[in-house]
């Protein structure tokens, strides 16, 4: 026996670790089907942990004080050795945390990932979805522009718009009646702490639900059906070193593109970094357009779409937390005898591709000022807009149970294709 | 005593235990949680201001800062308390009654003198602070038919020279009029009326 392989059989009778390697890369059985789609999920935990590496760097320099916080930002970005690239990498590495995962989240909605029986593993994904969200929210006061400062009061003010406890909740949750040191202060807790912790824990939920059930693949078919006598799937390959090289392609043109944006266009046109956020944070003086990071847009579009009604603004953050939550229910709203789009019929593509336009549609809505169409009938068109593309929004929902039990499907094939 | 019969005395003694372990997690939370409301200092920080109103003109406005928020101070023309009555029919709560003011300031003017307009400049959709357009006219940029107020570039709620939020705009309600009184006609204090802060 040789020395190393004496080393592992010594670690092995006291820590599982060739068990852990065979069970989630050498030994799992991927389906070998995988296409372009299936890059976003490996390319989420690369960006996570971008993230949480360049946090800690920033954290070494940051003061998260409402006196020092933008001056502290500033220095990280002028004075530090290498801190406006540590700082770019964080900001770009927010924003593509978000493309990574809206594409994760639409790879799922094409080949019916959330079905049965991999429903909490789609559960646990929207989990990390609220949490990431939590998370840029947080992060976003930290460099007290503002953009930080009014964004915050905007999102804190929702939870006032609850009645009855809700000014005693946004209080409560701003420790003081105003954003202010207090609030940046616990917003800097929860941003490096907090969410944080509950973000890596989901992520390790969310990888062992999935090597429980076994990935999903582009015709939705199970490969777990179809093995072979030693009762390895037929249509499945080892994830190691199968995936791991594919993946690490991905990660090549991914990081390509981080640093093409890095380098050349970190606040790509104010969309990554908001052009506002370069003034300090002033509550006397609100910006003349408010519009948060477009990763929000959609949200923030609907949210202002509903108009009070019954004296209370709390409908359109209903409509808004809505929006969010109807994503949990997704697993048993899907009727239709197939998983993939490959064999799904008209009314579900013909219903997907609205919903992708409505999102999208919604998202360049947010980004605008109220009045940029001009005006339809005595309302703004924008809003106008903005009301319609909601109700596509959830009507991609609340019609799915019919549209997809009535929707014509072809047959699946017994093997996975190419 | 048989392994599958229930001891009933160790299942008592269990749940006690589990009530109590309970109780003490909540005990346990709750400095947690009021360690999150405002401390000491937050609460000292919003003590009531003092306004030198003598040098505001007919038809100007003041800010004055209160608890970190923007207070509007307006001096209303003669004109501007004329027109509030105009403006009854724009405006989605003409009389006040869902909005919220002291008791004095629940009249037509929403003040306790027509004249001296105060308001927390935070607009009650989403806490943003309006832009004052007091001046009527096309100038305001806002319409032919603009009588004066204040515009939210937020999300586009319009109110008029009394704080009224118009109808259509997201704003749910009438701008907040504080608690204030006029210690003598020049002097103006903000966040307390003599019934406590």
């Amino acid at each position: 026996m040789s020395r190393s392989q004496a080393l592992l059989n010594w670690i092995d009778e006291r820590f599982p670790l060739s068990k852990l390697w065979n069970e989630h890369l050498a030994q799992y059985y991927a389906p070998k089907n995988f296409n372009f789609w299936y890059y976003f999920g490996s390319l989420a935990l690369l960006v996570l942990v971008i993230q949480i590496v360049t946090g800690i760097f920033l954290t070494m320099n940051y003061k998260p004080d409402a006196a020092q916080a933008f001056g502290s930002v500033e220095y990280i970005m002028r004075d530090v050795p290498g801190g406006w690239l540590i700082r770019y990498m964080h900001s770009t590495g927010a924003s593509l945390f978000f493309v990574t995962v809206y594409l994760h989240m639409y790879r799922g909605l094409l080949y019916g990932s959330y079905r049965k029986p991999r429903e909490l593993l789609w559960l646990v994904g929207v989990l990390i979805y609220l949490c990431l969200m939590a998370e840029a929210f947080f992060g976003y006061l930290l460099p007290w522009g503002q953009m930080s400062y009014w964004g915050a009061q905007v999102i804190v003010n929702l939870f006032a718009a609850v009645p009855i406890i809700g000014e005693d909740l946004a209080v409560w949750i701003r420790g003081d009646y105003v954003i202010s040191d207090a609030t940046l202060n616990r917003f800097f807790a929860f941003h490096v702490i907090a969410i944080p912790l509950v973000l890596l824990g989901l992520v390790v939920a969310h990888i062992m639900a999935l090597h429980e059930v076994g990935s999903n693949n582009p015709d939705g078919i199970e490969i777990k059906k179809k093995k072979d006598a030693a009762g390895k799937p037929l249509d499945g390959i080892p994830f190691h070193p199968y995936y791991t090289v594919k993946d690490a392609v991905g990660v090549v043109v991914f990081l390509a593109v981080f640093s093409f944006i890095i380098f050349f266009m970190p606040e790509v046109g104010g969309y990554f970094l908001e052009y506002n956020n370069f003034i300090p944070a002033d509550p006397l003086k609100t910006p003349l357009h408010i519009a948060p990071v477009w990763y929000f847009t959609p949200y923030y579009a609907m949210l202002r779409a509903v108009p009070a009604f019954l004296g209370s603004q709390f409908w359109g953050v209903i409509v808004m937390g809505a929006a969010v939550l109807i994503f949990f229910a997704l697993p048993w709203l899907d009727r239709s005898p197939v998983k993939s789009i490959r064999y799904k019929g008209p009314y579900f593509k013909i219903a997907l591709a609205l919903f992708v336009v409505s999102f999208l549609v919604l998202g360049w809505l947010g980004t605008q000022p109220m009045d940029f169409l001009g005006k339809l009938g005595g309302t703004d068109t924008a809003v106008v807009l903005a009301r319609l593309f909601t109700l596509v929004y959830f009507l991609f929902f609340f019609l799915m149970p019919w549209y997809t039990r009535i929707d014509s499907h072809q047959p699946e094939p017994e093997r996975v294709t190419g | 005593m048989a392994e599958t019969t229930v001891n009933k005395k160790r299942r008592t003694l269990l749940l006690a235990t589990s009530v109590a372990g309970g109780a003490a997690s909540v005990g346990v939370a709750a400095p947690f949680f009021v360690s999150m409301l405002p401390s000491a200092r937050a609460k000292a920080a919003g003590a009531p201001v003092e306004a030198d109103i003598s040098k505001v003109e007919s038809g100007m406005m003041i800010r004055v800062e209160w608890r970190s928020m923007p207070v509007w101070v307006v001096h209303r023309t003669p004109e501007m308390v004329e027109g509030l009555k105009a403006m009854d029919t724009r405006v989605a709560d003409p009389n006040s009654k869902g909005s919220i003011q002291p008791l004095y300031a629940t009249n037509e003017y929403r003040a306790r003198k027509p004249e001296w307009l105060v308001l927390i400049g935070i607009c009650t959709h989403l806490g943003c602070s309006p832009a004052d357009k007091l001046k009527a006219g096309p100038d305001s940029g806002l319409g032919e038919d603009w009588r004066g107020g204040f515009f939210c570039p937020c999300h586009g709620s319009k109110f008029d020279l009394a704080g009224r939020v118009f109808k259509d705009v997201p704003a749910p309600t009438n701008l907040v009029v504080p608690k204030y009184q006029f210690l003598t006609d020049t002097r103006l204090l903000i966040g307390n009326d003599g019934t406590g802060a």
